[in-house]
């Protein structure tokens, strides 16, 4: 009998992996090729497209030589991708008209204020749910039709094709500039600011208001189906499921019922809750979005995005020099028994959830002669501690549920130290499962699902095992005197920036 | 006394002309600042490259000095690097095993875990990482006293307490428990340390081949070992096969 299993491609901020997993959800083999970073002026941030998808050329045969399978042996491609990353390329030929800008670029700021004093806020969160921000992709699709020489034209011509990196990748795979198919998923779709919320479709009246052709926009398709097959790498293999990353582990995490809450520690933080049938309203700075469509019906979640991490100590390591690798933070921070009285605040591109405040910049207060390396260390990682319990306020005031335990996943969760704050500072158990690849296993499901590997979610439920869990042990009132002082230091980053920049 | 060899000489010499400049150099330029002849040059720069002294420019093929340099003096593997390395492969053990899964280093007279994945089955249980154990009592510590012999303390100058009625409260025992992990390459524990809990425990190699840590199956004795006090069909494969993936995940991030 040949093994068959699922693979997963996941199209990360800072790399892109492959991994295959069997029925029981087990990891079998990965392999990882990182892409470079280019920041080619302060608060821009692009990725190579062409280089992205000539890494998934790379790392899926590595997966697959690393597991000792072959082609054959894969029942389904399932994708997750980081999201809201946006690139323009021509259809006959493939080539990207720019490089892709990246979902922590903020040179779209000018194009959402105006958006905003234009009055237009209410009718796009009517529509798409969200409140314009420089983090979606609509308006950097507009920059790009506004500032790369021939892209308005070449659309409107139909030459030029927009996607994320789910649309740029299922392109390639299904054939590229020889049929390949054009498609996107509806929680990608739902991170454009493009998107009618309710009837999951592109709405015309926002294309009309950021002035971007129908035609060269992907169909929106369900999270799990075929899309089409595989014309090289893996000849045949169906494409059959893509999802956003935060909504691919919300699935891994198999969080299928109202209330369930996962965290994924990356580069950022972002917490989402299923709330099912119901597309939830925020008042308290959420992003209502759409979870996961597998067949007719599609499921809704809040989503509370936090932009720096994992991202802060990498900025920590390579930046500053403070550490060597991301890991031994944890050995940094626990030289001292607590933050000494340190703190940062970490808005490097402005707040995101709950607060968003674009025009706020990083601060670190509290430097006294006293405080070391170490002391900077702590105040790294509950940075990350006091704004996951934000959004955890923010999404218990929200959803009227309250979050009584967190599924977590990433790469940070290798850091007990941070586990442990984070537990600590929300006072409920976090919970870390086996196998912390959520995103990459819940784009597996998709695919698996599609393709009749796995029959439903139930028996996806059945996978989830707990491999660790930390109990809150922070006496309250240090909680409440250390949350309180994280409040005046979040107030000292407020209102940095004076005016949006130039386009 | 010998003389000094002449290869290391020249071995030294290249990594002294690397450490000199920021600039990579080519094959050629080393060969003509130390005056040896180009395959000589060659033979050591590739051997330093295997070795991990020195780097290789992929696309230039100039020369650097190695990220495997500065690790000599860094005083061992990091204990949270070892754990973002291994867990992936920890998770995997214990979904295969069904058993709980540990990581183990040496800490002054003790083993300290520096990871813990819980049995998957459900069960309460509590992360135990940062816990010290007995070395002469678990599967980690024979491990490291067995393949870490300069990390480890002379078995002579172990507390050897009994634990249970099955702890090595000998050296004479303790050694031949060494002896046997050291031929079949993993080291057991059969209840020695906690009554009716038994692991079994494979060592961790870093470059060079030195031995940074230990990774263990945990679970009930009559899980683990057959009545013949045989490590389960399986679970030696399984165990080795995620120790060696581990190890060659820290050789490749040297």
């Amino acid at each position: 009998m040949i093994e068959r299993v699922v693979a997963a491609i996941d199209q990360g901020t800072t790399s892109t992996r492959c991994l295959l997993f069997n029925r029981a959800g087990r990891m079998l083999a990965v392999a990882q090729r990182e892409h470079r970073q280019h920041y080619p002026q302060p608060g821009r941030v692009e990725h190579d497209a062409a280089e992205i998808w000539r890494n998934v050329m790379r790392v899926v045969p590595a997966a697959l030589r690393r597991a000792g399978l072959e082609p054959r042996n894969i029942v389904g491609l399932g994708i997750a991708n980081q999201r809201e990353t946006s690139v323009i390329w021509n259809r006959h030929t493939g080539t990207p008209l720019a490089r892709a800008i990246t979902w922590q670029d903020t040179r779209t700021d000018g194009i959402v204020a105006r958006l905003v004093d234009g009055g237009h806020s209410p009718m796009i969160k009517q529509i798409c749910g969200l409140a314009p921000a420089t983090y979606f992709a609509g308006p950097r699709l507009q920059w790009l039709l506004d500032h790369v020489p021939g892209a308005r034209a070449g659309a409107e011509a139909g030459d030029v094709l927009f996607g994320t990196m789910e649309t740029w990748l299922i392109w390639w795979l299904t054939g590229g500039p020889d049929g390949g198919r054009h498609v996107t998923d509806v929680t990608n779709a739902s991170r454009t600011m493009l998107m009618d919320v309710s009837t999951l479709s592109w709405s015309p009246k926002l294309l009309e208001l950021l002035g971007v052709p129908a035609r060269m926009l992907p169909e929106i398709r369900s999270n799990s189906e075929v899309y089409g097959q595989c014309t090289t790498m893996l000849p045949g293999v169906p494409v059959a499921g893509a999802l956003g990353d935060q909504q691919a582990a919300l699935v891994g995490q198999a969080c299928f019922s109202p209330g369930e809450v996962k965290c994924t520690y990356g580069t950022g933080a972002f917490l989402l809750m299923n709330t099912g049938s119901r597309l939830a309203e925020s008042a308290h700075g959420l992003i209502p979005t759409v979870g996961y469509l597998f067949g007719e019906r599609p499921v809704y979640a809040l989503e509370g995005a936090i932009a720096m991490t994992g991202s802060l100590v990498q900025w920590f390591r390579d930046s500053l020099g403070m550490i060597r690798t991301a890991a031994q933070i944890e050995t940094l921070a626990t030289s001292v028994p607590d933050n000494g009285g340190c703190y940062i605040v970490p808005a490097f591109s402005g707040l995101y959830s709950p607060r968003w405040h674009p025009e706020a910049r990083g601060v670190m207060v509290g430097l006294t002669s006293f405080i070391n390396r170490g002391h900077l260390a702590r105040a790294v990682l509950e940075a990350t501690g006091w704004q996951t319990r934000e959004v955890v306020d923010a999404m218990n005031a929200d959803s009227g549920v309250t979050v009584s335990r967190l599924k977590v996943d990433g790469g940070m969760t290798a850091n007990h130290v941070l586990m442990q704050f984070v537990a600590d500072v929300l006072d409920v158990p976090v919970e870390r499962p086996l196998g912390s690849e959520a995103v990459s296993l819940g784009a597996a499901y998709a695919a698996g699902l599609a393709v009749g590997y796995w029959s439903d979610v139930e028996v996806l439920r059945a996978n989830w095992h707990r491999a660790a869990a930390w109990e809150p042990a922070m006496d309250p009132a240090l909680r409440e005197r250390e949350r309180g002082n994280w409040g005046r230091a979040v107030n000292r980053s407020y209102g940095w920036v004076q005016s949006p920049s130039p386009d | 006394m010998p003389g000094s060899i002449q290869s290391i000489e020249r071995a030294a010499a290249v990594l002294r002309l690397l450490g000199s400049t920021d600039r990579p150099l080519g094959l050629g330029e080393i060969a003509d600042a130390l005056d040896l002849p180009r395959p000589t040059a060659h033979g050591i720069v590739r051997t330093l490259r295997e070795a991990g002294f020195v780097d290789q420019d992929v696309e230039s093929t100039r020369y650097v000095l190695g990220r495997g340099l500065r690790e000599l003096d860094r005083g061992g593997w990091d204990p949270h690097d070892l754990r973002a390395h291994a867990m992936n492969w920890a998770d995997s053990l214990a979904g295969s095993t069904g058993q709980a899964v540990q990581l183990g280093v040496v800490a002054d007279r003790a083993v300290r875990l520096v990871h813990h994945v819980f049995r998957p089955d459900g069960s309460p249980q509590r992360i135990r990482t940062g816990e010290c154990q007995p070395l002469h009592a678990t599967a980690l510590g024979k491990c490291l006293l067995a393949f870490a012999p300069v990390a480890s303390p002379p078995v002579r100058d172990l507390d050897l307490h009994a634990w249970t009625g099955r702890t090595c409260a000998t050296v004479a025992a303790l050694e031949a428990h060494l002896g046997v992990a050291r031929r079949r390459g993993w080291a057991s524990d059969v209840g020695e340390y906690r009554s009716g809990e038994g692991s079994a425990a494979a060592p961790l190699r870093a470059g060079g081949g030195v031995v940074v840590g230990a990774l263990a199956v945990v679970g009930p004795v009559e899980d683990l070992f057959g009545i013949g006090g045989e490590l389960r069909a399986g679970t030696a494969g399984q165990l080795l096969a995620a120790a060696r993936e581990i190890s060659q995940s820290l050789v490749v991030a040297r």
